[in-house]
Formats: C-alpha cells, structure tokens, sequence
C-alpha cells in the first residue's frame, strides 16, 4: 500500500510539469502523427493569427487505441495524420465526428476527403520510381507494371512491402487491376529484387547511387529532402544520380495517397478544431505545409515550392481514397502469401 | 525452500489468519495485482472480436516469424552469455593491464539505447559506410557485385548489435555473484586437481547460476519487446508480426495474441530453467567472506584477457560513442536550447521517480514472497514481472484502458453525484507514465532484489526473529543493508532503462511534454539519424554517471556484506 500512495505522491508533486491539458478558453488540442519539427511552424502562425493555443503530443503507433481508451472525456479536438489507412481506421472506429464547412468545401477537391466530412486531406504525396540517371535508358520504365517485367531482374529495390506507403499502392493496383493481377504484379516485383526489401525510401535511393540497384519505388517528398539537405551533403549526391518517374501517365495516373486531418468524436473545443482545420486549407498554410515537406497542397492554385515544381505536373490515379484503404487487408495479406520481404 | 517453508508455519499475528494471509502478504497482493492488471488488460485484448488472423498466418508467415524470433533468442542469449559471463569472470579474479578500468566500464554499453547502436551501425558497416570505402580503395573495387561484405541489415547484424549493448545485464548480475563467492570454493575445487577452466564451468559457474539466469532472462525479455532494431534490420520476428497485424490487418486483437504467444514463450522458459534447479540452493555460508587476492596474469593471458575486455567495450560503447559525437558535432544548434534543456530535465525526474518507485515495490514483493512463501503471491508476482516481455506500445495499451476506464467511472459518477465532470485524472499524466514504467520495468527491480535475496541464508531471518524482530523489521534493519548493492542495481537498472525507453513514453506522455527519447524519435521516425543525435547522446551520458555509481559501489558491497555479516 505504501507504494501506491508513493505513486498517487508522484502524481501529486508532478501536475504542474506534468498535468494533462486542460481546455481553457482558447484552446485546441492536437494528437498528431506528423513530427514537431514538420508542424510547429505553422502551428506558431495559427496561434498569431487567432490567438488560440495548440497543444500537442506526437505519436503514432497505439494514438488510436489511446482516443479509445480515454473514450468520451478525452481532450484531443483534432487529429493530424499521414495515409489514408489510419485517417479511415480512425473513422471505422467511430473515434472522429463529421464537420461541414464551406471553407474546407471549397479549398479540398472531393476526392480528398470523407464523403460525410470525417476527415480532410491537406496535401498529397505521389508513390513515383527513382531510376538511375545513368543505367536506366528512356522508356525502359514507365509503368509500375514495368517493375515486375523480366528485363528489370536484380534492378529493383524498395522498402518493406509492410510499409504503409508500399501496402497502399499494392491496394491501389487490386483496385484498378484485381487481387489475382497484382499478386502476379508484386510476385514478378519480388523476383526482380536487387535485395531483401529494407530502409525507407531514402535509403533504396542511396542504393543506386550506390549501383546496387537501378529503380527503387518511392514517395516524392524524400527528393526534395535529399536534395536540399545541407547537413548530409552526400545526400545531395544521391539525389543527383536519379530522376523522378511518374508512373502510368499513359493509363490510370500515379498512385497518390494524402496527409490529412479530422475532429474527434469527443472534441471538447470543436469550434477551434474546425478553425484549425479550415485555416491548414487556406493559401497560407497549403503553401507552408506543403512546402515544409515537399508535398503538393490539396488546394488549387496554390503555388508549388519551386523544387517540387521542377518535377513537372503529372496525372494522378483518380480513384476514391476510401477505396483504396477498403484493400488494405487484402494488400497487407499478399505480401505476406507472395513472401515479399522474406 | 525449506527455510522460508519455516518461516510460512510462524504463528499469524494479523486477522488473515484463516486465509493463512498476514498484512505484508496482503500488501504485496494488492500492488502486485495493480502491476498486473495492464498484463490482464493486453490478455483481455486478445480475446477480443475480428481477428481472425491464424489461419493465414499460419499458412504464410508463422513458422519463419517463430524461427526468426528463436533465433534471435538463441543468438543473443548466447552472445551475451559469453561475454558477460566471460568478461566477469576476468575482471573479478585476474589481474591484467586495464582491469580496473574494465570494471566498470563494462557496464557503459547499457547507457546505450539499442535502436541507436543499429542505426549507428549500419551507417558505418553499410556499402557507402567508411568500412566498406576503404576496403573497396584497398581492393580497387567498385560495386557491391565485385567482393564480399556480411550485410549488416540481417538476422546476424541484429544478434550481434542487441548482444553489444545488453551483455551488461548478465555481466553485472554474474559479477555480484562471483564477488560474493568464497575463494574457498574455488581453492578446494583446485586442491582437488581440478584446473582453472574446469573449476570456473564446474564450480563458479554453477554456483552463481541464479543470478546469470536473471541476467540471461532479462536480456531474453529485452529481446523480445524490441521493435526498432527488429524493425531496422529487417528481421522478421512475432515482435514485428504483433506490428503488421495490429496496423496494416487493423487488429489489436490480433496483436495482442501475438502478445500473448509470446509470454507464453517466456514462461515455458523461466519455468524450464527454474524446474531444473529446483533441488538446488544458493545461500552463502554466512560466514565472512574472503575474498581471493586476483591471479596476476602475465604474458600472452594477459594481452588476451585485456583483448577480450576491449572488444565489448569498444564496439559496445566506444565506437557508437564515437560516431554519434561526430553526428553531434555537425548538429550543434540542436543542443543546448530550452526545448534541449527541458527534455533532459523531463527525463532525469521520470527516470528518478520511476526509478524508486520500481525498487520499492520490488523489496516489498520480493520480500513478501521470502517471507509467507504465498504460492498465489508467488505465481502474481511472477505474472507482474511479465511487462518487460511485451512490446512497449502493446504495453501501453494495456495500460491506457484501465487508466481510460477507472478515469471515465469516476467522472461518471462524479457527474451523476455531484453534477461535476472530472474528465480524466490520471489518463495522459506523468503519473500514469510512472506506473508504466513500473509495469514494464518490475522484471528490473523485482530480479535484482529477489537474486540478492536469494543469496541471502534464511538463517539470519530466523536468527533475527527468534531475537525477537518483526518481519519489517528483519526487512529494515538485516536485509536492506545487506540488500544495498541490489538495490542500487534495480534502481539504476530502471533509471537507465527509462531514460531510453521510447514506445511507451511517446504514446502515454501528457501535452507538449517532450523527452530525449522523444526528441530521438521524431527524428529517427524518419531515418533523419543525424538531427537524432543530440539527443540520442545526452540518453547516453545521462546513464554513464550512474552506471559508474553502480559499478563503485559493487566493489564495495562485498565489504558492506562482510561487515554486516560481522555484525549479526
């Protein structure tokens, strides 16, 4: 006993550090999957705009589970998250509230977001090939199709196919092609590694600066992220080995997945959240987000950070994301039958 | 045991008499069943709906995730085992160049988180890594397809990296032991003709087996739980599965079957090893120790005992230290800031409370189980010392439901009594996260503090009682000074381990509440190692200063027993 009333002592001396967030007035509060150091900035700017504070923790493995456990009293207000696998198991959870707004309407094409308004994208991110500027020769690669051909043997590397990002794409192709088209599709992609699937996307790119591989599967922003990055410069190096691909322009368009954000179920400061949501849609913040990360922002007409322009304008696959996320099991349970990663 | 049998028959003074149950037991019940419940809760997971996950595990990945995970289990319980073990060995009863200094600083690579050492690592070892470029200027090469290099990335790179830094559990458990082994032993083993090795693996060796078996247990454990370095390497275990079915199938209840396979390994193991020493005891003589005088070495032995110290340590710690400087070093405005600041105090006041918290709770059951030999409090207190098996974040949720359900009951009622919302008391709190660590660290304390026990002769608790000293009292005025160096191990075993602890923290933690894990992991998140660096660092100097604390005052428990030993 005596150590539990050390516990409740703990908690006692603690608070002050240590409490929960409480909502006071002017308050939102933020679970977010996306790191400080990507949101803070224009965090900082929504405060100087409105004068309402954003608290924040940054998490991602178990936040559902913890808006579930905290039920109808937790303080979260709103959710910040990447893909659209989590931004749909949130919604299946019941954890998020629908939001209209004619704001959020007007700024976020239909096709990224909930058709009741449960969540909003804000930017996206296209699932494009790295190829090698040297080994690989125009028109070699132009499909993802083409990753699975016999002619790319020992010439392809990507990431786990685990991977939310690798297991949203295998979703996309059961989407647009069937389940028995894309397990033929990852098992000929398999066959054609150059090694055991490993690193995040980053990482297959230093791989064929590297010559270890000549193609890799990857999302756009990691180039903009290596090619500015004054602190490894040898990474600027890596970026400069490769092109961008955007793949299957000639048919259904590149697979793009979203960052997005929702209102909680339970949101205390509701009117804020929206706020915080509709003021992420706007110019200003499309512009920062966007360009913070290297994404595209949802919005039309908002610029494009110069680098990520360079990149060209490209046709992306039209299909709902909702669709998408519905595969997810049955994508997940192809690599794991096809022996992906083993 | 036959003694704490004797011990059980003492008259009860207390109203539990008939249950057999007196206060201290109770006592022990009661907080050993609160450790539980988050083991409870993440069983209770398992038993939920929509996971129907065997059948295809089983027709695909299940077997190579078993292998894998033996394997790992295997290679680094062998690992760690040799090195512990072995450098214990050296450093307690041989003199050669450098042993003092290995001493302790066998002990650093502990301040080592294991998600650091593999990604410093692969930076190192990988192709584009210096290793490789120079072996490719030496041998003219130029692609990966003109020579052969182990690929660090795998099965081997992930035993190898895990037994670096945990090797220290069982080196420090095994040193206690081999510390308060009479030389006696040792030189009746030699009288009889047995030679050095033979009477090391015939005589100290087994002698000292509980306490390696601690050590061996909780780097299984460790194992176990990990998901950064599993995840890293690309090493496909349950632990990764319990990862794949929870987020990409979207069943916790799933994973928490994983989960629960997983305990079930760890309990098949913990019983087989103590089933096959059921027969054995390991008190002390209870007479003064003599410590034997270290067998200088000379020559060759010497070079080669130096040689076997330096290489744990070297790539343990030095090297990975050495690296991370170099990652600092060229990220200086990350260091030093408020955020910096804050961070590191946040740490050091979590990993301290948690810290005393951890090693109280772990006398006051050890002790209870020493003194009723309460077969329910036994088998309770062995389930609460499950958490540290149990991946972090899964750990997690088996703490934030009770906490999520206590908290929404008592604002329930609040609301309905009173008309005043309570929202959450605990949930999100430092509090909460300090329980968590409780949870998941218990195997830390409670081992260190029951392995002392056990080394402890029950003669004394009956010479103390039959004095006429109470149970607390026996507690207070014999075993906790003789307890003093395993007490100092449990909490700076939890202290260390909280300092680097990351699932749970990053999930549980209050506000715009940040930690030097936490601060690791929003840059590691995103494989952006050198932006991770700092504050990856600072985890390690913050767990040097104790581990040497630590390692300084082991020297010194022998003359604290000695002395105490003296006195009764």
């Amino acid at each position: 006993m005596k150590k539990t009333i050390s516990l409740i002592a703990a908690a006692a001396a603690m608070p002050p550090v240590l409490g929960p967030g409480t909502a006071a007035a002017e308050e939102v509060n933020l679970y977010s999957y996306r790191q400080p150091f990507l949101i803070q900035p224009f965090l900082d700017e929504f405060t100087r705009q409105t004068g309402i504070r954003v608290n924040v923790v940054y998490a991602q493995k178990g936040m559902l589970q913890r808006l579930k456990a905290e039920g109808r009293n937790t303080p979260a207000d709103a959710v910040l998250t990447v893909d659209i696998s989590r931004l749909d198991a949130l919604t299946n959870a019941e954890l998020l509230q629908p939001v209209s707004s004619p704001v959020l309407d007007r700024n976020i094409p239909a096709q990224y977001r909930h058709p009741q308004g449960h969540w909003y994208g804000l930017t996206t991110r296209a699932r494009i090939i790295y190829v090698s500027k040297d080994r690989v020769k125009p028109g070699e690669v132009a499909s993802y199709e083409d990753l699975a051909k016999p002619h790319m043997k020992g010439r392809v590397c990507t990431r786990s196919g685990k991977h939310v990002y690798t297991v949203s794409l295998i979703a996309s192709i059961i989407e647009a092609r069937g389940e028995k088209a894309a397990e033929a599709w990852l098992r000929g992609v398999k066959a054609n590694l150059a090694r055991k699937p490993q690193g995040n996307d980053r990482a297959q790119v230093k791989a064929i600066k590297d010559g270890v591989c000549d193609v890799s599967l990857g999302m756009t922003y990691y180039m903009g992220k290596m090619a500015t990055n004054d602190k490894k410069p040898e990474q600027k190096k890596w970026a400069a080995s490769v092109r961008i691909l955007f793949p299957n322009q000639a048919g259904r368009g590149t697979h793009v997945n979203i960052s997005g954000a929702a209102v909680t179920e339970h949101a205390k400061n509701k009117a804020n959240a929206v706020r915080l949501l509709e003021f992420l849609s706007e110019d200003f913040a499309q512009k920062m987000y966007a360009d913070q990360n290297f994404e595209y922002p949802v919005k039309a007409g908002v610029e494009w950070h110069p680098l990520v322009a360079g990149w060209g304008k490209f046709k992306s696959d039209a299909v709902n994301l909702d669709n998408i996320a519905r595969h997810r099991a049955t994508a997940t349970k192809l690599v794991d039958r096809v022996n992906f990663d083993g | 045991m036959t003694a704490a049998a004797a011990l059980a028959q003492r008259p009860p003074r207390l109203g539990f008499a008939a249950a057999g149950v007196d206060g201290w037991t109770l006592g022990a019940l009661i907080v050993a069943g609160c450790v539980a419940i988050p083991i409870g809760a993440v069983l209770v997971l398992a038993a939920g709906t929509g996971s129907d996950i065997w059948g295809h595990l089983i027709d695909t990945v299940l077997a190579r995730y078993v292998g894998t995970t033996l394997g790992l289990m295997a290679g680094v319980g062998a690992g760690t085992l040799i090195i512990g073990v072995g450098t214990a060995w050296l450093v307690t009863n041989f003199g050669f160049p450098g042993r003092g200094l290995f001493e302790w600083s066998l002990l650093l690579p502990l301040a080592i988180p294991s998600y650091v050492i593999a990604f410093v690592f692969t930076d190192f070892l990988e192709f584009a890594g210096p290793v490789q470029g120079l072996l490719r200027e030496l041998g003219g090469w130029t692609s990966p397809r003109d020579y052969w290099f182990p690929e660090i990335r795998s099965l081997g790179g992930a035993i190898a990296v895990m037994s670096l830094v945990l090797y220290p559990y069982v080196y420090l458990l095994s040193r206690a032991a081999f510390l308060e082994q009479s030389v006696g032993m040792m030189e009746v083993s030699r009288s009889l003709g047995r030679g050095p090795w033979r009477s090391f693996l015939t005589v100290a060796v087994p002698l000292a087996r509980p306490s390696i078996a601690v050590g061996v247990s909780l780097v299984l454990m460790e194992t176990l739980n990990d998901f950064g370095t599993v995840d890293f390497f690309a090493v496909q275990t349950l632990t990764l599965g319990i990862f794949d079915v929870w987020f990409n199938l979207n069943s916790v209840a799933g994973a928490a079957q994983i989960a629960g396979v997983i305990l079930l390994f760890v309990m098949v193991l913990l019983t087989a090893e103590r089933f096959s020493r059921r027969r054995q005891r390991y008190h002390g003589q209870g007479r003064a120790l003599r410590r034997a005088v270290p067998r200088r070495l000379t020559g060759f032995a010497a070079l080669l005992s130096t040689l076997a110290c330096t290489l744990p340590l070297a790539l343990g710690f030095l090297l990975p230290v050495g690296l991370l400087s170099a990652d600092v070093a060229a990220n200086l405005e990350l260091v030093g800031g408020r955020a910096f600041l804050t961070s590191a105090g946040n740490s050091l006041l979590l990993a301290a409370v948690a810290a005393l918290v951890a090693v109280l709770i772990g006398l006051q059951l050890a002790y209870g189980v020493r003194l009723s030999g309460n077969r329910a409090l036994k088998s309770l207190t062995r389930v609460a010392s499950l958490g540290y098996a149990i991946p972090g974040a899964v750990l997690a949720v088996g703490v934030m439901i009770p906490f999520g359900f206590l908290d929404n009951w008592i604002d329930a009622q609040s609301s309905r009594l009173f008309g005043i919302s309570t929202g959450l008391i605990l949930s999100g709190t430092g509090a909460a996260l300090v329980f968590a660590y409780v949870v998941r660290f218990l195997a830390l304390s409670q081992g260190a503090v029951e392995s002392g026990l056990e080394r402890v002769t029950p003669n004394i608790d009956g010479a103390a009682r039959t004095l006429g000293c109470r149970p607390a009292g026996v507690l207070w005025r014999v075993h906790v000074p003789l307890l003093r160096g395993s007490m100092l191990t449990a909490a700076i075993l939890v202290f260390v381990d909280t300092m680097k602890e990351l699932p749970m923290t990053v999930i549980m933690r209050p506000f715009n509440f940040e930690t030097l894990a936490t601060q690791v992991h929003q840059f590691a998140a995103s494989e952006q190692f050198a932006e991770a660096s700092p504050a990856a660092l600072a985890i390690v100097l913050a767990g040097i200063l104790p581990v040497i604390i630590l390692s300084r005052a082991m020297r010194n428990t022998v003359h604290i027993d000695t002395r105490a030993e003296a006195r009764t």
